[in-house]
């Protein structure tokens, strides 16, 4: 948001000779929400900016159009593309206050599916379940998680396109009352769009969602830990920092996700360790994790490759 | 002949921003809203086809104008399509308001019938000019 001040000519009845665009965020709590964002979220800087550049634009919109400049409702469909446990559902969450907060959907839900939703399994079953579905997210955002799911190539009694076509149709005449989101795999969703131009020609924002370094994975495990009343002690957070290292090179990781498990299972060994050492336990005790937590992870053995299932 | 039935019946056509309104006044009560049609403008016809069920759970009025452009593409010019607001709350649960926002093209209007009884007693109906053909095709 680069201009705080701009000077108007003689366009509407009485307008002010000069807006400050700043106050519009701060009027309609806009900013309190992308507060929220700077402080919940660790990194991903390019979503960080597209978003800042969508309020910006959406602020000023607002102005416009209270001066009574011709503003078109803007397309704000948006693809998220990442992998999995980047915070793409979150973020979703966060735009549809944001959008809510500006006045750009009516009532700010965030209706999150995926292709079981909006699939019928026979004929004729579609176009009433995707209808009811976008029924629902009316004056909110729509979520489709992969996407690509929708169209199975492959199956030639698959209807997967109705939904498709159904979807594109609202997307074009209904902006003013729906927002879509869809969120996925980047490669595949490459895909999805080459095969579904109109889905790609109808979506303006294309965010991509970048795999965290090892230190934004240590912030978001403290965040974590911090919000569940825990914290690492010195040891732990050197261990846990070498689990990270260990973890992201294993398959399967699934970035916040995997960092949540790990967690759980630190607080589960945490926990066993103090009820077989059978003795008091401090407050403390119970709030920090110490290294054994960490270390005794099966990441660290050799032997075993994989670490099963992150769900 | 412009039928008079239901809320604001007797007002010029709403326009689509003050249907939006009024089914904006059911949500915010609470009330279902429901649109129903039929091509029999009989007063007493009280039972009207649905239109799919009633939106017990949509809190949007964007969701029920995309239904009701459904059906108007499907009834227009046809027949008579309202919107009507059912308050399920206890000691309510029933419609709270109903009106009309599609008429056909034409609306012929009623007919009196007169019957003579025993003793110079006269039984009077209303009869519609459109209900004499058969449904579908009476507009």
């Amino acid at each position: 948001m680069e201009k705080s001040e701009i000077v108007t000519g003689s366009l509407a009845a009485a307008p002010p000779d000069s807006i400050n665009l700043r106050r519009e965020l701060t009027e309609t709590h806009a900013q309190d929400v992308l507060e929220e964002l700077e402080h919940e979220l660790v990194g991903l800087a390019p979503v960080k900016t597209r978003i800042k550049q969508i309020v910006a634009l959406l602020a000023v919109d607002r102005v416009r159009r209270r001066l009574g400049l011709a503003s078109e409702t803007p397309t704000l469909h948006m693809s998220f593309t990442g992998n999995p446990g980047t915070g793409k559902t979150t973020v979703a969450l966060k735009m549809a206050a944001i959008l809510h907060k500006l006045g750009y959907v009516r009532k700010g839900h965030l209706v999150p599916v995926t292709r079981d939703d909006l699939v019928g399994q026979y004929i004729g079953h579609t176009a009433p379940k995707t209808k009811e579905i976008l029924k629902r997210a009316m004056g909110g955002v729509l979520f489709i998680d992969e996407a690509y799911y929708l169209y199975r190539q492959e199956n030639e009694r698959d209807y997967g396109q109705e939904a498709i076509e159904i979807l594109l149709q609202v997307m074009e005449n209904q902006r003013d009352d729906l927002v879509v989101i869809v969120a996925g795999y980047a490669s595949r969703m490459d895909q999805f769009f080459q095969s579904n131009p109109g889905f790609r020609s109808r979506i303006a924002h294309h965010i991509d969602f970048p795999d965290y370094t090892g230190a934004e994975l240590m912030a978001i495990a403290e965040s974590m830990l911090a919000a569940q009343n825990y914290r690492f002690s010195v040891a732990a957070k050197a261990a846990f920092e070498a689990y990270i290292a260990a973890r992201r090179q294993q398959p399967h990781f699934a970035n916040a996700r995997s960092i949540r498990n790990a967690l759980d299972r630190a607080r589960l060994r945490h926990a066993n360790r103090h009820f077989e050492q059978a003795g008091p336990v401090s407050r403390d005790d119970l709030m920090t994790i110490d290294a054994p937590d960490v270390l005794t992870s099966r990441v660290f053995d050799l032997d075993q490759a994989n670490e099963g299932p992150n769900k | 002949m412009r039928i008079t039935q239901g809320c604001f019946s007797f007002l010029p056509d709403l326009t689509d921003d003050q249907i939006r309104a009024q089914v904006q006044y059911c949500i915010d009560k609470g009330f279902a809203v429901n649109i129903e049609f039929t091509d029999d403008p009989h007063p007493r016809n009280t039972f009207w086809e649905m239109w799919d069920l009633p939106m017990f759970d949509i809190k949007d009025t964007g969701a029920v104008m995309l239904e009701l452009a459904a059906c108007r593409k499907a009834h227009a010019g046809r027949s008579y399509i309202r919107i009507s607001g059912f308050d399920s709350s206890p000691g309510w649960e029933s419609v709270r308001i109903s009106f009309l926002v599609h008429r056909p093209s034409e609306e012929p209007g009623f007919r009196l019938n007169r019957q003579e009884g025993p003793g110079r007693t006269m039984r009077y109906t209303t009869e519609a000019y459109s209900a004499g053909r058969p449904e579908g095709e009476r507009y």
